[in-house]
């Protein structure tokens, strides 16, 4: 404790001397805005952080050596994409500062993060792009050893190909199961994307096969859109259950591939479960997840409502109306930027607007969108009324066409704004 | 991006290098992206630098007006869209004004490049 007076001491002696010194100076006396997590979101900031101002020092944090993107991986799984293809490395960051370590720890009120090697660094502020865990403490029978045999992948790269792998191996007239769980999780409209692109697998390769989807819901992203789609190029292939039917899995058995619900059992032959999800573990060590496992943000800053200085974007925040989508993570990273920039240089920041459209494939060649726009209202990023919703549902195959490459080019453009 | 917009964005920011330190002290060396219009940073998501070759078109080189015309056809549905009808309904005219501005400055403001 005295030492934090002793801080707060320094800390206003720094702001004094940034006054009077140059620039270049007080980026040097000032600890680096830090940015915990290099994906959509993570990575995003710290460049527009950069961009924002040349003088500040940011500093990113991701011991991975390349990212695996999780948009498109269901085509991986459907083996209509290579996973190289997913894949971007992290050497085109310029003069932010990478470390390639695990960061464990935030001390939120010395403000500073502790990394896996037991080294501390303090920060200005600090921004958590930590992403999605995974709940292994939600499903009984589906724990850290299960994902060995009923995999999830929800987390682009090993789990993607096992999965494909798993699909590639089934015999003909096998019976595919996907687990979807309620809201919210990371990309609403993925499970539903991933049972057309295996359901196109099935049609083409294993045309005896069936898929199910268990579903914890009654609605899901553009239901209706999907449901047309799968009646017209999968019919009879695709079993949506809703939790009102029984979907919801409550218990899975990996020995047998069998998943649990209240009216039955379902034995898969193969069994791609999605669980349950929250804030990436860090965002739970700082202290900026609330009950729900997820972080409640302020819509204008994205500063943590639960502790000062530390902000949280893309999937482990709270972002009301906004879906856990890797557009929403990127334009929520700059809008977050912005706020933090300004904040460090002591200036009120804007009311930001932001944007998400999700583009899904139905199929190769087959694309459908859901787009909103987003402001801060009643202490939550609310929807534009009048604004956003999905694709038609009466639509020529030629506006599904177009969908399909604009998704393609979507993921090409953000890749390579985020990752260089 | 390629290796030579790479090195032509780097040189414009070593450029920058040279401002004053009298007048970035002033300004906090606010650059372009710090005057991004509410929205604006979103566009680029979608919206690349010309180079990428992408179906969905670069805003590079686009007059303020052009593109403030182009949403506006879009909010009223004159001009046929997949997204962009539901996306430009989002903003206002005065918004949709003050994005177009931000996004009619030069190509180097505007896509995050470290």
């Amino acid at each position: 404790m005295p030492n934090r007076r002793a801080l707060i001491g320094g800390a206003a002696a720094s702001v004094a001397a940034a006054v009077l010194a140059a620039p270049q100076v007080r980026a040097q006396a000032q600890p680096p805005v830090i940015v915990i997590g290099g994906g959509f979101a993570g990575a995003s900031c710290a460049r527009a952080l950069k961009q924002l101002d040349r003088d500040l020092a940011v500093t990113l944090i991701e011991p991975e050596t390349v990212y695996l993107a999780c948009p498109f991986s269901n085509a991986v799984l459907a083996g209509l994409r290579g996973i190289e293809a997913q894949t971007f490395r992290y050497d085109q960051f310029g003069d932010i500062g990478l470390i390639r370590k695990r960061a464990v720890a935030v001390d939120a009120e010395r403000r500073r993060v502790r990394l896996e090697d037991g080294t501390d660094i303090g920060y200005v502020r600090l921004v958590l792009a930590p992403g999605v865990d995974l709940r292994f403490d939600a499903l009984p029978g589906y724990d850290e050893a299960a994902v060995a045999i009923m995999p999830h992948a929800w987390k682009a790269g090993a789990q993607t190909l096992l999965l494909r792998d798993q699909l590639a191996a089934m015999p003909d007239g096998g019976v595919v199961i996907l687990s979807a769980p309620a809201n919210p999780f990371r990309c609403p409209p993925g499970p539903y994307e991933r049972a057309s692109l295996i359901a196109h697998y099935l049609k083409t390769s294993k045309p005896r096969s069936k898929l199910i989807i268990l579903d914890a819901k009654d609605a899901f992203s553009k239901q209706r859109l999907f449901e047309a789609a799968w009646q017209e190029l999968y019919p009879g292939l695709i079993e949506w259950v809703p939790l009102s039917s029984g979907g919801r899995v409550t218990e899975v058995d990996p020995a047998t591939r069998t998943l649990v619900t209240e009216f039955g059992n379902h034995k898969a032959d193969v069994a791609n479960v999605i669980p349950p999800q929250r804030a990436g573990g860090i965002a739970q060590s700082a202290g900026v997840a609330d009950q729900t496992g997820w972080c409640p943000i302020d819509p204008v800053t994205f500063e943590s409502r639960l502790q000062p200085a530390i902000h949280v974007i893309g999937d482990a925040a709270i972002g009301g109306a906004m879906p856990k989508s890797a557009f929403s993570a990127n334009a929520q990273a700059k809008a977050c930027a912005a706020a933090v920039a300004a904040l460090v240089r002591e200036r009120q920041p804007a009311q930001p607007k932001l944007i998400n459209t999700c583009y899904s494939l139905v199929a190769p060649g087959y694309g459908i969108s859901i787009a909103g726009v987003y402001r801060p209202r009643d202490g939550l990023l609310a929807e534009v009324e009048g604004a956003g919703g999905t694709s038609p549902l009466e639509a020529p195959l030629s506006v599904r066409e177009l969908e399909a490459a604009y998704a393609e080019d979507w993921f090409r453009t953000i890749t390579s704004e985020v990752f260089g | 991006m390629t290796s030579h917009d790479m090195r032509r964005s780097k040189n414009r920011r070593g450029g920058r290098s040279f401002v004053p330190v009298l007048l970035a002290g002033l300004v906090a060396s606010a650059p372009a992206w710090a005057d991004a219009a509410p929205g604006a940073t979103a566009c680029t998501g979608c919206h690349g630098p010309a180079a990428l070759g992408s179906a969905i078109p670069s805003l590079d080189g686009h007059a303020a007006d052009d593109i403030v015309a182009q949403m506006q056809a879009f909010r009223s549905g004159e001009r046929k869209a997949t997204v962009m009808d539901r996306i430009a309904r989002g903003f206002t005219e005065e918004e949709t004004r003050a994005i177009a501005e931000w996004l009619a400055k030069p190509e180097a403001a505007r896509h995050a490049q470290p």
